[in-house]
């Protein structure tokens, strides 16, 4: 319990709550890094996960790109662009990490925004025709709200993977939370890294629990979705 | 570092045994890891579903587990176990058990109830009911459950080479560190095709375990 | 109380000797049987008080309107839910003190769903049992293509198959073998055909009928159909809801002595033909015939006949089976029976045909009366409308025809 009072110690410490390296400045950082990135990564995946929602068409690109993410480590695509970053002579503590997030940010997103809207019954669909809605009008009144729930679990889902892939960063040189964590690595400062990997842990559960509850006040009233049980493996899913 | 191409291919043919050394330590890793979350997560499962009410705590733990950011999960395991293999082990574990525990849940839940009536009546004891038909009945969805969790390990192994654990992640780092991208290139490529072995794998080997599920018959 | 004899057929003689054919059977008995889901006093029982003995071999039908506790009933006999009262004993042994498992591996059990198991083969599905009881490998290999057989099934074709393969009815039969895997002296069948097409359901009807002749089994079989209930049992116990028993009786008092409104009700107002079809043409002796075999003279079957032989003769072939009839009025007795002149035999009905079927057939036939023949095709005598509707105002249940006169010898072909 030795090493507790030292954490507590750490966090107790005045001079580690202001400056440059300070936990607000830290957290800042990685609620911003990570706010941007989801942003971005929702802004080119939305329109295109919804759009092969509602057309039907390109489902197998969702899937590979599904696959991809799930199969690439985020950890290896940030050093992989770290050459490039170079090359192109960028910053390459700001840009690898950067363009890691939003890339990984994408395939969650995407592949919910087609499930939820894919799974809004068809029959729904046809009533709605028939009715007379336009394609349009069946997407924005019928489809988008009845797939809101899912497609927030994508967001939730990114946002939760983005948090955790900002803290890598620290090992390219980036800012966030993960710098306690790398530098109390490299100076044997033990207090310092665990009270950065508590914090870390702490922001990660703190955005899912935002998230859900944002995704809870996001559905349409009378929408009770239950909470997506089993993954089927080698299919989009919500991981 | 500006100039020098991403994969220098004589490099590659020069290291063999380091690749496949990295490859190997990859692999056994992981294999690990999913060994030891079934090892878990199957019973946890089972009580689950027997014992409702722990349900919910149960997956209430492994999604707290599974939200905690790999690196920091680990980090907060050196104090206890050190910079060894059984915290990366650990925290390896405790990432699979949410995918697990829920998929074994969601096979154990989707048992016809005319099944389970029928091994009732025929004089099946509960544990009998659970391995000769319950189980068997769930492989497909636990193994796609399996085939999740595997391919996301393979990916949560490249992070434990910053606690010093070898594996893929180890000659990425180098490769950073060095400033030589080859090392970087080939540690990702080879993830990612280790990651989709695995998962056609299991995919094989689930077909093969269940040839019942690819029947569909003459009836309803 | 074996109500399949008095239809008048005989036990099959195929196989026996063999297990499955060991005719054990048990006696049920129910004693102030009642179940209440739930604590609270308020709460309907979902069965009451519920009195039901079964002698041994016989089959009883639970039958009731949906939700009066059937199935409740059945599920307490093999300890799948324990009453809240009274007790059950199989063979005079109170249930409650014996091991639910072992208890159930002696309890055959069928349901509507079947509850095959999917990931096993038809043969693994049928031997589970045997396997509980550890049977040797060859036993049980022997045992599952026996009962295959049994149920009508091509061991060679479904022994390796999934339940998926399977249509619906071939499932169900699979799952009859199964439940008579290890011989056991008790079945309990919880609406086992509920889920097939009509015209498969007649045909497992008329099998598990069949099978029930050649085994013997004390059978507790559930429907809330009550033509089914009247085809298949013995004894039909009529459930109403909270689950009191309303009438417990075999099929034929139950239709000519409800013994309430509700019963009445429930048998429906067809209750009158609803009895023909518990007896079949076979009972009934059938009027007299005069026959001409083929070829002889007509004088010689006249003679047959004896004073007053009626104008028309029903011509036969030389092995005895209908050609059709022939009207000899006017004829010289010299002329010989001509079968080019003869109008079609037309009714045929055959013993095993239910005397409901049978009017059906005649009421078709426009006044024709019909030709009874035997299982080789040779006729025995005619039946018409009048002795169908005289033997449903004399019959207060099958055996006692009214027509007490044995079937005229002289109306027996010679020839052939
Ligand atoms: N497990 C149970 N819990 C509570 N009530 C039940 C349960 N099973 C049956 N019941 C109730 O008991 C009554 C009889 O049910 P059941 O025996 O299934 O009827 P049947 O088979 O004649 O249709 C019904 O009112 C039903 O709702
Ligand atoms: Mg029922």
């Amino acid at each position: 319990m030795d090493l507790l009072a030292q954490v507590l110690a750490w966090f107790a410490n005045p001079g580690h709550w202001q400056g440059a390296d300070g936990i607000p400045t830290r957290m800042l950082e990685h609620v911003e890094a990570s706010g941007l990135s989801v942003a971005v990564a929702a802004a080119l995946a939305l329109p295109l996960g919804l759009a092969v929602g509602h057309t039907g068409r390109g489902a197998f690109l969702v899937g590979s790109i599904a696959n991809l993410g799930r199969a690439l480590p985020s950890f290896a695509l940030l050093l992989m662009l770290i050459p490039i970053a170079v090359n192109l002579r960028l910053d390459f503590s700001t840009w690898p990490i950067l363009g890691a997030m939003v890339l990984l940010a994408i395939p969650p997103m995407l592949t919910n925004a087609y499930a939820g809207m894919r799974a809004v019954d068809r029959d729904l669909v046809e009533a709605a025709r028939g009715m007379g809605m336009s394609g349009l009008q069946v997407l924005v009144r019928l489809e988008l709200p009845l797939a809101v729930p899912v497609l927030m679990t994508g967001i939730r889902l990114a946002a939760v993977q983005v948090v955790a892939t900002y803290t890598l960063g620290a090992v390219a040189g980036g800012g966030g939370l993960g710098r306690y964590i790398y530098d109390g690595f490299a100076t044997q400062d033990t207090a310092r890294m665990v009270a950065g990997a508590t914090l870390v842990a702490l922001l990660a559960i703190a955005t899912d629990v935002a998230l859900g509850g944002l995704a809870r006040l996001a559905a349409p009233r009378g929408l009770t979705v239950g909470r997506p049980r089993a993954l089927p493996a080698g299919e989009p899913g919500t991981v | 570092m500006p100039g020098e191409p991403l994969i220098r291919w004589s490099w590659v043919a020069d290291h063999p045994a380091e690749i496949g050394g990295a490859l190997g330590q990859h692999l056994l890793l992981t294999v690990l890891a999913v060994l030891g979350g079934l090892a878990i997560s199957l019973p946890l499962a089972v009580v689950a579903h027997r014992y409702r009410r722990t349900e919910a705590p149960i997956t209430w733990v492994a999604g707290v587990i599974y939200t905690i950011p790999s690196l920091a999960l680990f980090v907060l395991l050196i104090p206890v176990t050190g910079l060894s293999i059984l915290t990366s082990e650990i925290g390896l574990v405790g990432y699979t058990l949410l995918i697990l525990v829920r998929n074994t849940l969601a096979g154990l839940d989707g048992v016809p109830p005319d099944v389970l009536e029928a091994a009732d009546a025929m004089g099946l004891t509960r544990f009998q009911r659970l391995v000769r038909v319950e189980l068997p009945i769930a492989v497909p969805v636990i193994v796609a459950g399996i085939r999740i969790a595997t391919v996301t390990t393979v990916g949560l192994v490249t992070v434990t080479a910053l606690i010093g654990q070898g594996g893929l992640g180890q000659l990425m780092l180098t490769g950073f560190i060095n400033l030589f991208p080859t090392e970087i290139y080939v540690g990702a490529l080879l993830s990612v095709v280790l990651a989709v072995a695995a998962d056609a794998g299991l995919l094989l080997l689930q077909r093969a375990l269940t040839p019942w599920a690819r029947v569909h018959g003459a009836g309803a | 109380m074996r109500g399949n004899t008095l239809r008048g057929t005989a036990l099959s003689p195929t196989d026996a000797g063999t297990s499955p054919r060991s005719r054990r059977a048990a006696t049920v008995a129910l004693e102030h049987v009642s179940k209440r889901f739930g604590d609270h006093v308020e709460d309907q029982p979902a069965v009451d008080d519920l009195d039901l003995f079964i002698p041994a071999g016989a089959t009883c039908v639970l039958v009731g309107p949906s939700g009066c506790g059937k199935t409740t009933t059945l599920r307490m006999v093999n300890r799948l839910i324990e009453p809240s009262g009274g007790r059950i004993l199989i063979d005079g042994e109170p249930i409650a003190g014996r091991d639910p498992t072992e208890l159930r591996r002696g309890i055959g059990y069928v349901i509507q769903q079947v509850g095959l198991f999917p990931h096993q083969t038809i043969a693994e599905n049928v031997e589970v049992v045997p396997r509980l009881l550890g049977w040797p490998a060859a036993r049980r290999r022997e045992r599952v293509e026996e009962l295959l057989r049994l149920v009508g099934l091509d061991p060679a074709r479904h022994l390796r198959r999934y339940p998926a393969e399977l249509s619906g009815g071939e499932r169900q039969r699979v799952g009859v073998a199964r439940a008579l895997a290890a011989d056991p002296p008790l079945l309990l069948m919880d609406e086992p055909f509920g889920a097939v097409d009509p015209i498969v359901r007649a045909r497992l009807q008329e099998e598990l009928l069949r099978l029930q002749r050649e085994l013997g089994k004390t059978i507790l079989f559930v429907t809330h159909d009550i033509d089914e209930a009247i085809l298949m049992g013995d004894l039909v116990a009529v459930m109403r809801q909270g689950g009191t028993l309303a009438q417990f009786a075999p099929p034929a008092e139950l239709l000519a002595h409800p013994a309430s409104d509700f019963v009445a009700r429930f048998v429906g107002a067809d209750r009158a033909l609803k009895r023909l079809t518990l007896r079949r043409v076979g009972e009934l002796a059938p009027a007299p015939v005069t026959i001409a075999v083929a070829g002889e003279p007509l004088g010689a079957a006249r003679a047959r006949g004896g004073p007053g032989a009626p104008g028309h003769l029903l011509l036969v072939d030389h092995e005895g089976r209908a050609l059709g009839w022939v009207d000899a009025r006017g004829l010289p007795d010299d002329r010989p029976a001509d079968p080019t002149t003869a109008r079609p035999p037309a009714p045929l009905l055959e013993a095993e045909t239910t005397l409901r079927d049978a009017l059906s057939i005649l009421l078709d036939a426009a006044g024709s009366p019909g030709i009874v023949v035997d299982d080789t095709g040779r006729p025995t005598g005619l039946l018409t409308v009048e002795a169908i509707t005289a033997a449903l105002q004399d019959g207060n249940g099958p055996g006692g025809t009214g027509e007490d006169a044995p079937p005229p010898a002289g109306s027996r072909p010679t020839g052939g």
